[in-house]
């Protein structure tokens, strides 16, 4: 079949066709809401269906062809030659261009995979909201731009996607504008993201100038990843400040330490968005940017010691405020915060690979927990705490153990796909430093016992709602189920391809990675790895065995903790008051630097008053003036006449 | 002797004389009768150019100049009295409908 | 002798013309014009321009001044009315140039060195002579002032009239 399709079309046409599709997709649903919206008409959600599913599907279809090819390449990688030139500015030039290699072959797999699974679970979630087409066209955008940001051959390229994923976030937490809170988070999300941003677009100035005085013939290619890659040895001085900027950018968009406190709000869009974006791709966009850059990366062993520092913090930071959350999605919210705060561990002690092995099975999982979420929420008719479910199993079986199933998932239990990932994250850390192994360590226990938490109050024990609410409690339609049972099948396999060596495998992941990311490489035995291994299962499995057994028994256990810890209950539980500290650091002072200062003084009274008004009046004054020459009595100009003569006359004469 | 420069000079004088009237002078009858001064100093001027070169053609000159003048001056005082008739006033700083 | 008579009319001229332009009521200033045109005729016979004299006198003196003067009367302007006002402005600066103008020509003049009257014919600007320019050299121009003299009549009839 694809003989057929190379007939029409050339192979590089067929890899841009990854990023057409859903960008059609989003240009007709967008175009089709609009319209509607004019003309005060619905939509035809078979139509939507068909474009806005379809788009992702086939985009999944392309990639995983384009996989198979590239199995037949000698080095697994090709780069499309640039589709247009974007920009052309003084010696840099900026060519649109895509590289298809293993590690963005991966993201693109996870993100058109997971991410068709999750537009098929959307058309039953929100198959009752007014904005249905509305939605499936943001998250076409989504794709398409998340695509972007992992296929690009350019860091200028990736930035777009960046911003892209940036704005379409903006738009799906948004997303019911109505209410202005939601509306809020939308912003929220957006303008960390740009505080981010700023840093990212900082360390881009810092690799353009280097380069420049540099004196190379890059023949304006500054930043594509290549040249980048061929040319490191120059930026080794700067490689620092760079990375870190970079990092800093990848704060904001992964949500870490410090720039981590919109995704907690961002829960407030539909659950599938928080599944898609939240869990699976926009969040991993700072992993998979770092990766992309390993090779800088490990220039500079100071940017690493930070992203691992960071990543370790974030991981037991956001854990134990995830411990004594009460709305579900807010607690899978602080899951991924700890989650990816292990890829940027991972990331930092030079397992690059064992990153985006994370973030692969993260995907899996926990997009998962958040469509499971989706399901119970659904069921629930919008009820999110969860201390008002309890004995869900009996009536939504699917959604029930697909969870379970997520759950030992990220708990790292063997041998489902999150064991192996973390394993490896926690083994490389082990051999760098044992602090920050100790920190991981601590934070996986914490993952156990908060999400068996979650799934005991959850799904199991006594029911805490009245027998009506109970009764009308149901599983989720096909369309949101089968996605489920999907993921749980990947939750469970998907680890299979990266078991290491000393368990029997054949690390198959980290070598077909190899080539494109660096190493740092450990010293250690396959002994002491399974050692470590075995102890992350039973330290996992126990914390979960406790939580589940009381929360579902609904022992008074807890309340008596709390009540022993009431202070340091009060601190977690409000998150450490992050939030209100920035608020008063920087949020007021910022808007009173605004208000009292640019609006009142330099907007009111320089710009407005001095300069519009004051041209104004200027002008009136001098025509007042000018005028004075035009008064219609004859004399006056005759008067002006002789000036002029008078004036002529000394000029010849003298 | 009386050159050409003493007849110039005078003639000057009497056409500044007739320029301050024009200029200063609000009833428009002076500045009319002004001008007239302006007109004779130019005469003054023409003949004494004509004697010193010897040439009658500026004589002539002369002869038209006080046509001119004594149409000018018809016309002019025609207009005057209409202007008084319509305005009721001989001043000129009155008169400025065409003020910008 | 003769430039006793220039310095004495030159005197007459510029004293009547000062006060021509300095004087209140309008009839009074054209009483002083008419005096300072009978000096001028008197410059003009020095200048041996005998016919133009007296077309001066006939002319200006006679014909000009005397409408001047019925425009005057028929104005019948009262005497509140002749109100003048405190040295304004344009007078100030009219002043100014002028007195630039009075001392700039003459100096300009003086710079060129004594330019002296050559003899001349005796009978130099009596009527024949004029009287062959205007028919033979300048006929056209003769021609047209008697045109122009026409539309100076009609022009004064119209502007005369009550209604048009």
């Amino acid at each position: 079949m694809l003989q057929w399709v190379l007939q029409y079309i050339s192979f590089e046409t067929f890899v841009w066709m990854i990023l057409a599709f859903p960008l059609f997709g989003a240009v007709v649903n967008g175009l089709r809401s609009l319209v509607a919206a004019v003309r005060k008409k619905e939509t035809s959600h078979f139509v939507t269906i068909l474009f806005g599913c379809g788009a992702p599907v086939l985009s999944f279809v392309v990639v995983a062809t384009v996989f198979v090819v590239l199995l037949g390449f000698t080095s697994h990688s090709m780069v499309t030659g640039p589709l247009f030139q974007w920009a052309l500015l003084d010696d840099l030039i900026i060519d649109i261009g895509l590289k298809i290699d293993p590690l963005s072959l991966v993201m693109a797999s996870v993100i058109t995979g997971v991410g068709s699974l999750i537009h098929i679970y959307s058309v039953g979630y929100m198959g009752h909201d007014k904005g249905f087409t509305r939605y499936f066209s943001y998250l076409n955008l989504f794709l398409f731009f998340m695509l972007v940001l992992v296929l690009a051959d350019s860091l200028v390229f990736l930035f777009v996607g960046w911003e892209g994923v940036g704005l379409c976030s903006y738009l799906l937490i948004g997303f019911w504008f109505e209410d202005e809170e939601k509306a809020k988070a939308g912003k929220k999300a957006f303008v960390v993201n740009r505080i981010g941003d700023a840093g990212f677009l900082l360390g881009l100035f810092l690799i353009y100038v280097t380069l420049k005085s540099a004196n190379l013939d890059l023949g304006g290619d500054f930043f594509n990843f290549d040249t980048l890659k061929g040319y490191a040895h120059v930026l080794i001085p700067v490689a620092t400040p760079v990375c870190l900027l970079l990092f800093f950018g990848a704060c904001g968009k992964s949500a870490q330490i410090p720039l981590y406190v919109w995704l907690p709000d961002a829960m407030a869009g539909p659950t599938p968005v928080s599944a898609l974006i939240h869990a699976a791709t926009m969040v991993t966009a700072g992993v998979y940017m770092v990766a992309r850059l390993s090779f800088l990366y490990t220039l500079t062993p100071t940017a690493m010691s930070v992203v691992a520092i960071i990543g370790a913090a974030t991981a037991l930071f956001a854990a134990t405020i995830g411990l004594l959350q009460n709305d579900i999605k807010k607690i899978l919210a602080y899951s991924t915060i700890s989650q990816l705060g292990y890829m940027f561990l991972a990331l930092g002690v030079g397992a690059f690979h064992a990153a985006i092995f994370h973030l692969m099975t993260h995907a899996f999982f926990k997009a998962l927990l958040f469509l499971g979420s989706g399901s119970v929420i659904h069921a629930m008719h919008g009820e999110q705490d969860i201390r008002k479910y309890g004995g869900l199993s009996k009536r939504m079986p699917i959604t029930t153990w697909t969870f379970v199933i997520a759950s030992l998932a990220i708990a790292g239990i063997f041998p489902l796909a999150g064991f192996f990932s973390k394993d490896a994250i926690l083994w490389h850390t082990y051999n760098s430093n044992i602090i920050l192994w100790g920190v991981g360590f601590a934070g996986a226990g914490l993952t156990a016992f908060y999400m068996f938490r979650l799934i005991g109050l959850t799904f199991f024990g006594e029911s805490n709602m009245d027998e009506a609410t109970l009764r009308k409690v149901h599983e989720s339609p096909p369309s949101m189920a089968v996605p489920l049972l999907l993921l749980a099948v990947l939750s469970i396999a998907g680890g299979w391809i990266g078991i290491p060596e000393a368990m029997g495998g054949s690390d198959y992941f980290h070598h077909w990675l190899g080539e494109v990311l660096a190493y740092t490489p450990v010293h250690g035995s396959h002994t002491e790895e399974l050692v470590l291994g075995g102890v992350s299962f039973l330290w996992a499995a126990h914390f979960a065995i406790i939580a589940w057994m009381i929360y579902s028994q609904k022992r008074d256990w807890p309340t008596r903790v709390v009540e022993k810890f009431r202070r340091l209950y009060w601190l977690i539980y409000n998150k450490y008051f992050v939030d209100e500290i920035y608020d008063v650091c920087v949020i007021r002072p910022i808007r009173n630097v605004s208000e009292r200062f640019f609006w009142k003084i330099s907007d009111a009274i320089l710009i407005d008053g001095l300069l519009v008004h004051g041209t104004g009046r200027a002008v009136q004054f001098f025509g007042r003036i000018l005028s004075a020459v035009q008064s219609g009595v004859v004399q006056l100009y005759l008067t002006l006449f002789l000036l002029g003569a008078v004036l002529l006359l000394w000029k010849i004469l003298y | 002797m009386i050159t050409l420069n003493h007849y110039l000079v005078l003639a000057t004088l009497l056409f500044s004389i007739g320029v301050f009237g024009v200029v200063t002078r609000r009833n428009v009858l002076i500045i009319f009768m002004s001008i007239e001064l302006m007109l004779s100093s130019v005469n003054l001027v023409f003949l004494s150019f004509s004697r010193f070169l010897g040439q009658v053609d500026g004589q002539v000159f002369v002869l038209f100049v006080l046509v001119v003048a004594a149409a000018e001056a018809a016309v002019g005082l025609g207009i005057i009295v209409a202007l008084f008739r319509n305005r009721q006033t001989v001043y000129v700083d009155e008169v400025k409908i065409l003020r910008g | 002798m003769e430039p006793i008579v220039f310095y004495i009319l030159a005197a007459i001229t510029v004293v009547t013309a000062l006060l021509m332009v300095t004087r209140t009521s309008p009839i009074s200033s054209a009483v002083w014009l008419i005096a300072c045109f009978f000096a001028f005729a008197g410059l003009f016979v020095l200048l041996e321009a005998h016919f133009i004299a007296v077309i001066q006198v006939l002319l200006y003196a006679g014909a000009i001044m005397v409408l001047f003067v019925f425009v005057i009367m028929l104005l019948n302007l009262r005497p509140e009315e002749l109100k003048t006002r405190a040295i304004r402005f344009q007078t100030v600066l009219g002043g100014i140039f002028v007195l630039y103008l009075v001392f700039l020509l003459p100096l300009s003049l003086f710079r060129s060195g004594k330019l002296l009257f050559p003899e001349v014919l005796p009978q130099f600007g009596y009527v024949q002579g004029i009287a062959e320019m205007i028919f033979t050299k300048y006929l056209v121009p003769f021609e047209v002032t008697s045109v122009l003299l026409l539309v100076a009549i009609v022009g004064s009839v119209i502007m005369g009239k009550r209604k048009l």
